[in-house]
């Protein structure tokens, strides 16, 4: 066991768990922002992207140590009221279906669009195509994109 | 048996406690009377829907159905909306606990909430809308001719007063329950046929949605399962010492199905299991495979099948036959793969069990709690939370009964989660299939015969194997087989059933998909051996299916059926009825030299007859598209050593978005009772893409999914 100091979404948390606890698991069960999602465990499907230091980053994949003194940012953290262009052009476009992946995808695009301010369909294939849904909202969210894109 | 008197009013039930309000529970209380009476045959009742009406103005309605992405709780809130005319910011929405008594089957599957409930819903925001226009009436001392209701309230005519709702509700309450309520007009709906906001969307993209694996009560702890990979295989031993070591783990114990490991958080129970080298006795499963299954269904289908539908006589049109075309389709088992794993939180203590639950089936996860238990099914509370995903996968309780055996051991709340590996290795899946078609034709190409020999493993057999046993008509099996809608006088649709240890379950569209892919493939075959284009051979063989037709019309004009593709492509079209809807699907594909291909669009047209809610029916046939896809072009189940092989997203591939094809959606405006709409949209999808295939190759696919070395020559 480890004492670290995560700072999320703008507040400081102490948490003591062991040092290879992925920082999913650190969100979810040490601090209860159960935004983030489990989907595979093993950075497959990226239900589970967070921003470290304003990178989409699998939080499954990496170990609370090597995240110590990053500055994360999880879904509930993205905006304070749902202000966000890409929430609002994902409640505009009615992009979720049963919604558990879409923390990931609109992780995934914030960060892409902080890259990007105007991506092209390709630009969002090759941002997006780690972040499978099963629902198959897929061509939503390339719409959604767009659509905040322009509000940018 | 004479029948009881049985009163319209048993449909509606009005309940009120002093100063509540007017609470109408649109639920049968005497479901076995009114099946005695024959009001109610074979459909199951499903009211589906609680309606209170709060002296806060509110209306609140309790959706008994579960929301896994199809928006129900936005579109039964809708039907009842319309009728009663509120305003749509009165509407709040909760979800039901378990409780058979007060709704009837809360099962949500089979895309049948809106067409089970859409009339009885209706009635029930009518009588409400009567009700409460009576009692406006009754305080104004008017005739009630002269009142109506707009916006959620109630309106004298002549003299422009008005009551909120809210304000009339106690009065209402203790008026008689109107028998027959006017329904509108459909030409005066205001929410059914809007697209109206989602009522869940907002909590979806802030991470405020409450799925089954978000539950945290306090003192909670967690767990993980792992059951034997080979079905049927049973614990050996395992090393509880090594697992207790991790950090975190506070126990480790074998419950029925496999073996449980308690901690502290979810990352400790994960280590603790790895940790735990658990050995396993593989049992006699361990020797079968992929191929011997498929070897055995080969074998099995040669011998006796039980006849599912029968016309004319087959056997006499091949023996008068110029030409027969014989042909064998295969489909693979596929996996559910929802993108939240299984999961259950339960909390069992002092004889009383809770359980928070993403299900498709509350009411089966209380009755297996309480089993298992062994307490009366009172004592069992389900609450359910959000499904990330169902598609059939959550009409099992199986791993309810892990979180309830481990919560009873330890005497606390828990929460627990399968790994993706385990939630892959011990699905229910779809069943594998392998169909036998054939079909005579004259020398003029005139199709004579259909026969199609359905070769599957059976849901029901596996279910109930003292009612369904080899040799016996699995109709679900041939479901979409048995129904081909083509007019070719001598028909013989039959069935073999072909159950091994895998199970097997009720996946999206159940029997629909792999028998949707045989018909649309063969029947396109038919057409070209034919010398006729696919669609227009379809087009003749359905003259008197006025819906089926409608949809391939609308389908095939929006793909623009006709013009001219370029070099490699190819454009094939399907269609296919299911749970009370048409689907046509119209692809297009580009195929590369080395085999690669591409989908690039599908335009579909559904006829689901009336459609509550567009852009959720568009939704679903975009979701029903992507699923049938990936079914397509990748995601199979293959068996090991009697185990899943696929253990992961890396091995079990979804489709991603640089594969989406372009997806247009239409809706044939219909006047008809609703249909389904969460699964209609996916049977025509594999037909559909192996009849572009061929138009672009020649190349005809029977198996899928299709890969490309099938497409090398």
């Amino acid at each position: 066991m480890a004492k670290y100091t995560l700072t999320v979404n703008g507040k400081k948390h102490r948490v003591n768990v062991e040092d290879d606890m992925p920082l999913l698991w650190v969100l979810r069960d040490e601090l209860g922002l159960t935004g983030t999602k489990f989907g595979c465990g093993r950075g497959f499907c990226g239900t589970c992207i967070v921003h470290l230091d304003g990178e989409p980053t699998r939080s499954c994949m990496i170990a609370v140590d090597n995240a110590n003194g990053s500055k994360i940012t999880t879904i509930e953290g993205l905006s304070p009221d749902v202000s966000h262009p890409l929430q609002k052009a994902w409640i505009a476009e009615e992009v979720p279906q049963c919604g558990y992946c879409q923390s990931g995808q609109i992780m995934t695009a914030a960060a892409l669009l902080e890259q990007k301010t105007n991506p092209s369909d390709k630009d969002i294939d090759v941002a997006m195509k780690m972040n499978l849904c099963r629902c198959g909202t897929y061509q939503r969210i390339r719409k959604a994109i767009h659509r905040a894109a322009e509000e940018i | 048996m004479a029948h009881p008197t049985v009163s319209r009013r048993d449909f509606l039930k009005v309940s009120s406690t002093a100063g509540a309000g007017l609470m109408i529970g649109v639920f049968l209380p005497v479901k076995e009377r009114l099946i005695d009476a024959g009001l109610v045959s074979g459909q199951p009742f499903e009211p589906n829907a609680f309606l209170a009406i709060n002296p806060d103005n509110t209306v609140a309605i309790t959706v008994a159905k579960s929301e896994m992405g199809q928006h129900i709780r936005t579109s039964l809130p809708m039907i009842i909306a319309d009728e009663l005319d509120a305003d749509w910011s009165q509407v709040k929405v909760t979800q039901a606990d378990a409780h058979p008594d007060k709704y009837g089957s809360q099962g949500t599957g089979g895309s049948g909430s809106i067409r089970r409930s859409f009339g009885k819903l209706r009635k029930a925001g009518a009588a409400a809308r009567e009700m409460l226009i009576e009692a406006g009436a009754n305080e104004w001392n008017v005739d009630k001719s002269e009142c109506a209701v707009s916006n959620g309230k109630v309106i004298h005519k002549p003299s422009g007063r008005q009551f909120t709702f809210g304000e009339l509700t106690n009065k209402a309450a203790s008026l008689p329950v109107p028998e027959d309520p006017p329904l509108k007009s459909p030409k005066d709906f205001k929410f059914i046929g809007k697209s109206m906001p989602g009522m869940d969307t907002r909590s979806r993209v802030n991470g405020a949605a409450k799925y089954g694996i978000d539950v945290q009560i306090p003192d909670m702890v967690y767990a993980t399962v792992v059951r034997c990979p080979t079905f049927g295989g049973k614990v050996k031993s395992f090393n509880s010492r090594a697992a207790k070591k991790i950090t975190g783990v506070k126990d480790i114990f074998e419950i029925e199905e496999g073996v449980a490991v308690i901690g502290t958080n979810t990352w400790a129970v994960v280590k603790g299991q790895r940790a735990a080298d658990i050995k396993w006795n593989h049992g006699k499963f361990a020797k079968w495979n992929s191929s011997r299954i498929r070897t055995m269904m080969k074998k099995k289908g040669l011998g006796n099948a039980v006849v599912a539908r029968e016309e004319g006589d087959v056997a006499k049109a091949q023996q008068d036959a110029d030409n027969v075309l014989e042909v064998v389709y295969e489909v693979p088992f596929t996996s559910h793969a929802t993108m939240e794993p299984m999961n259950c939180v339960a909390h069992v203590k002092n004889g009383k069990c809770e359980i928070w639950v993403p299900t498709q089936v509350p009411q089966r996860v209380q009755t297996t709690a309480a089993e298992a238990l062994d307490v009366p099914e009172e004592k069992v509370i389900v609450h359910v939370t959000m499904l990330g995903g169902g598609f059939g996968r959550r009409l099992w309780a199986d791993f309810v009964t892990d979180a309830v055996a481990i919560s009873k051991k330890i005497g606390k709340p828990v929460l627990m989660l399968w790994t993706r590996e385990e939630d892959m290795a011990h699905d229910f899946y779809r069943p594998t299939s392998i169909h036998k078609l054939s079909s005579t034709m004259t020398k003029k190409n005139k199709a004579t015969s259909w026969s199609h020999r359905v070769i599957a493993p059976s849901i029901s057999g596996q279910l109930s194997p003292e009612r369904f046993s080899d040799g016996q008509l699995d109709r679900s099996a041939v479901n979409g087989a048995s129904n081909v809608p083509y007019e070719i006088s001598n028909i013989l649709v039959d069935y073999v059933m072909t159950n091994t240890q895998v199970p097997v379950g009720w996946w999206r569209s159940v029997y629909n998909s792999q028998n949707a892919f045989a018909n649309e493939g063969f029947i396109d075959e038919l057409a070209h051996a034919a010398g006729t284009d696919p669609y227009k051979f379809r087009l003749k063989l359905l003259k008197n299916s006025a819906r089926h037709l409608g949809v391939l019309k609308l389908a095939a004009e929006k793909a623009g059926w006709g013009n001219k593709l370029g070099k490699g492509r190819g454009r094939g079209i399907a269609v296919h009825e299911s749970f009370g809807s048409w689907v046509a699907h119209v692809a297009e594909v580009t195929v590369n030299s080395n085999g690669n291909f591409t989908v690039d669009r599908i335009v579909g047209a559904i006829d689901c007859g009336v459609a509550v809610h567009p852009d959720g029916i568009r939704m679903q046939m975009e979701s029903g598209i992507v699923y049938g896809l990936t079914s397509t072009l990748k995601g199979e189940i293959t068996i090991k050593d009697g185990a899943v092989a696929q253990s992961n997203f890396h091995e079990f591939e979804l489709l991603r978005i640089d594969e989406m094809p372009k997806v247009e959606t239409y809706i044939v405006d219909s006047h008809e009772a609703p249909g389904g709409a969460g699964e209609p949209g996916l049977p025509p999808v594999a037909p559909a893409v192996t009849n572009a295939i061929f138009d672009a190759t020649g190349i005809r696919i029977r198996k899928l999914p299709i890969r490309p070395e099938d497409l090398r020559v």
